[in-house]
C-alpha cells in the first residue's frame, strides 16, 4: 500500500502538530497577562498548596481564561467545520442555525432581568438557557426529514428573531449604563471568568463534541449529495439531529460563558481544509484545535496590545476575520 | 434473489409520480429503465434503491425489506450512482472512491486488505486507475462521471442503480461506460441503468423496462419493448431500424407529425 503523497502530513501528524500548538499557545497564554508572573513559582506555590499571591493568579485568573479560550475556540472550530460540510457550502458557520443568536439572548435576559446582579452564574446560565430553547425550536420548526434548505430558512428566522429580541432589550433598557453592559458583553471576551464557568461548560461542550465528531464519516458520504450519502447507509435526518444537537451544545455553552465571538468557526475551517485533503471528515478535529489556537493567540494578542480599555475578544477575531472574508471574495471572483 | 418491486405508488406534493409498478432485476442482468422526460424513471430508481417509501406497494431485496435488512446492510447490498457529476469538495479521485467502502465499514476499524483491492479494482474498471492523486476539479465532466461510477462500483454491491450514468459523455466514452455496466453485470451483478438514448439501450442492454407518465406500460427484450407502435404513442418519434454485424439496431429518425400516418 502506497501512501497517498498529495496530502502533505498524514492525519494523525497533523492532528498530533496542531494538538502540540494548542498546548504550546495554552501555555503561552498562561504566562502572558496584564502582571509578570512567575509560572515556575506559581505552578510550585499551588501544587504545595500554599495560597500565594502567584498561585492565586494562576488558579483563579490565568488557568481559567486560558482554558475557556480553547474550549471556546475548539468547540467555534469544530462545529463551524461540522456546518459547513453539512450544508455543504464553505460560507456556513455556526452562527447560521440561530443558536448563537438565541445563546446571546438568553445572558442579555438574565442581564436585563438583574438576575447576574444576584447569582453570579446567572448570564451563563441564562445563556445556555437560551441556546436548548433555540434547539427545541428547530427541532420543532424541522421536523422530521426535512431538507437543508428548510434548515437554513428556519435558522434565518431564529437569527432575525433573537436579534430582534436583544434589541429590544437594549431599547428598554433602564439606563445607558445598563444598555453599554449588555452592548459590551454582546462583542464577546474572555475576561474574568473563573473555574466555575470551565466547570459548567466543559460537560456540555464534552457531550457536544462527541456528537460532532461521530458525524465525520456521514459527512464525508454527504460529499457526493444527499441521495448517495442516503445509499452508503447513513440516515440523513439523525445526522442533522446530531449535528444540531451537538452545536447546541458546544457553541450554545461557548457563547453562554464568553459571549459572541465570530468568525472562528468560518475561518479556520477554510485555512485547515487543503491540508486535509478536502475532506470535511478529517476536517472536523483539525478544526477544533485550529479554533483553539486561533482564540487563544486573539486573546493573548489582545492582552498585548497596548489599547486600554481592553479591546473584546470577538472584536479581534472579527477584525482578523473580515479582512480574510475580503481576501475569500477576491478569490472567488478571480476563479468564476 | 433480486430486487422486487411490487404495485409501487408514488406521490410527491399531491402529484402522482408512479403508480402500480412491478419491477424485478435479477442478477447478472443489464435492465435499461427508459421513458420520456417525467415519466417517473429516477423516481422509481430512488424507491428501488431504498431511498424513497412508496406510499403504496414494497420493495424485496432478496425477500427482505429495507427495514428488516437495516441501513448499512441495504448499503452494502444496493449501490446507487446518482445523476451529475458534482461533489461538494475537491477530493482526489482516490478519496471519492474510497467513499463506496463506507457501508463496509467497522466501528474504530481502519481500512482493510478489502477496501485497497476494491479500490484498485473500480479505478481499474472506470480507466480511471491514472488520476488517483489528482482533485475533481481538475477533472473533466467525462473523467468526473467515469470516477463517480467507480465510486459506486467500489461498494462491491450484488446490485447497481445508476441514474442517467451517460449524461455528458462522449461517444466514446458512452459505450464505454455502457459495456463497463454490461461487464458488471456478467461479474453477476445486478445492473439498472436509466438512460434515454434509445439506440445504446436496444444494443446493450439484455431488458427494458418502460415508463410511460408514471406507469410501466411494457417490459422484455428490447425488440419487444420498442415496437413502433409503443415508439409512436409513448416517444412520439419514429425510428429506423436495421441490422449491423448480425445485431438488430435501432435509430430514432424524425418527430412524429399528428394526425400524419407515418411513411417508414
Amino acid at each position: 500500500m502506497k501512501a497517498p503523497a498529495s496530502n502533505p502530513p498524514s492525519l494523525p501528524v497533523l492532528i498530533a502538530l496542531l494538538a502540540g500548538a494548542t498546548l504550546a499557545v495554552f501555555l503561552l497564554s498562561t504566562a502572558i497577562g496584564y502582571a509578570p508572573l512567575d509560572l515556575g513559582a506559581a505552578t510550585h506555590d499551588w501544587l504545595a498548596g500554599r495560597p500565594s499571591l502567584p498561585a492565586l493568579v494562576l488558579t483563579e485568573l490565568r488557568l481559567p481564561r486560558a482554558m475557556l479560550g480553547a474550549l471556546v475556540g475548539f468547540s467555534l472550530g469544530l462545529s463551524g467545520a461540522a456546518m459547513q460540510g453539512l450544508l455543504r457550502n464553505p460560507l456556513a458557520e455556526p452562527g447560521v442555525v440561530g443558536i448563537s443568536s438565541a445563546a446571546a439572548f438568553g445572558s442579555v435576559l438574565a442581564f436585563y432581568s438583574g438576575l447576574s446582579a444576584s447569582l453570579s452564574l446567572a448570564l451563563p446560565l441564562g445563556g445556555i438557557a437560551g441556546a436548548i430553547l433555540a434547539t427545541f425550536l428547530l427541532f420543532v420548526l424541522l421536523g422530521r426529514g426535512a431538507g437543508t434548505a428548510t434548515l437554513i430558512l428556519a435558522g434565518v428566522a431564529l437569527n432575525a428573531f433573537a436579534g430582534a429580541a436583544t434589541a429590544l432589550a437594549l431599547n428598554l433598557a433602564p439606563n445607558p449604563y445598563a444598555a453599554l453592559e449588555i452592548v459590551f458583553w454582546l462583542m464577546g471576551s474572555l475576561a474574568d471568568r473563573s473555574l466555575d464557568h470551565v466547570l459548567l461548560a466543559l460537560p456540555l461542550m464534552l457531550l457536544g463534541w462527541g456528537l460532532l465528531l461521530s458525524t465525520a464519516p456521514a459527512l464525508d458520504a454527504l460529499t457526493l449529495g444527499e441521495d448517495t450519502a442516503a445509499s452508503l447507509g447513513f440516515d440523513l435526518g439523525w445526522l442533522r439531529l446530531r449535528l444540531i444537537g451537538g452545536t447546541a451544545l458546544a457553541v450554545g455553552s461557548a457563547v453562554a460563558v464568553s459571549g459572541a465571538i465570530g468568525f472562528v468557526g468560518l475561518v479556520v475551517p477554510h485555512l485547515l481544509r487543503p491540508l486535509v485533503g478536502n475532506r470535511p471528515g478529517r476536517l472536523l478535529l483539525a478544526s477544533g484545535f485550529g479554533g483553539a489556537i486561533l482564540v487563544l493567540l486573539a486573546d493573548t494578542a489582545l492582552r498585548l496590545a497596548p489599547i486600554r480599555p481592553e479591546l473584546k475578544l470577538g472584536v479581534v477575531t472579527a477584525l482578523i476575520g473580515a479582512p480574510f472574508l475580503f481576501g475569500l471574495v477576491n478569490r472567488m471572483r478571480r476563479e468564476a | 434473489m433480486a430486487i422486487e418491486a411490487h404495485g409501487i405508488a408514488v406521490a410527491l406534493g399531491g402529484k402522482t409520480i408512479l403508480q402500480d409498478v412491478d419491477l424485478a432485476l435479477r442478477p447478472g442482468e443489464l435492465l435499461g429503465l427508459i421513458g420520456p422526460n417525467g415519466a417517473g424513471k429516477t423516481t422509481l430508481l430512488r424507491a428501488m434503491a431504498g431511498l424513497l417509501t412508496p406510499a403504496q406497494g414494497k420493495v424485496l431485496y432478496d425477500g427482505e425489506s429495507a427495514r428488516a435488512l437495516g441501513r448499512q446492510a441495504l448499503a452494502r447490498r444496493v449501490s446507487f450512482l446518482a445523476q451529475g457529476g458534482d461533489t461538494s469538495w475537491p477530493l482526489s479521485v482516490e478519496a471519492v472512491v474510497r467513499l463506496g467502502r463506507l457501508p463496509h465499514r467497522q466501528p474504530f476499524g481502519g481500512a482493510t486488505q478489502a477496501d485497497s483491492t476494491a479500490i484498485a479494482a473500480a479505478l481499474a474498471h472506470c480507466d480511471v486507475a491514472g488520476f488517483g492523486e489528482r482533485t475533481m476539479g481538475t477533472l473533466s465532466g467525462g473523467e468526473r462521471r467515469r470516477v463517480l461510477l467507480a465510486r459506486a462500483l467500489a461498494v462491491e454491491a450484488p446490485y447497481l442503480l445508476a441514474d442517467e450514468p451517460l449524461a455528458g459523455l462522449d461517444p466514446l466514452h458512452q459505450l464505454e461506460v455502457m459495456e463497463l455496466l454490461r461487464r458488471t453485470a456478467r461479474r453477476g451483478a445486478g445492473v439498472v441503468v436509466v438512460l434515454h438514448d434509445l439506440t445504446l439501450a436496444t444494443r446493450f442492454c439484455d431488458r427494458l423496462a418502460l415508463l410511460d407518465h408514471g406507469r410501466l406500460v411494457a417490459e422484455g427484450t428490447p425488440e419487444a419493448v420498442l415496437d413502433d407502435a409503443r415508439l409512436r404513442s409513448v416517444f412520439n418519434v419514429v425510428a429506423l431500424r436495421g441490422r449491423h454485424d448480425g445485431e438488430p439496431f435501432l435509430l430514432p429518425w424524425r418527430a412524429q407529425s399528428h394526425g400524419q400516418p407515418d411513411e417508414i
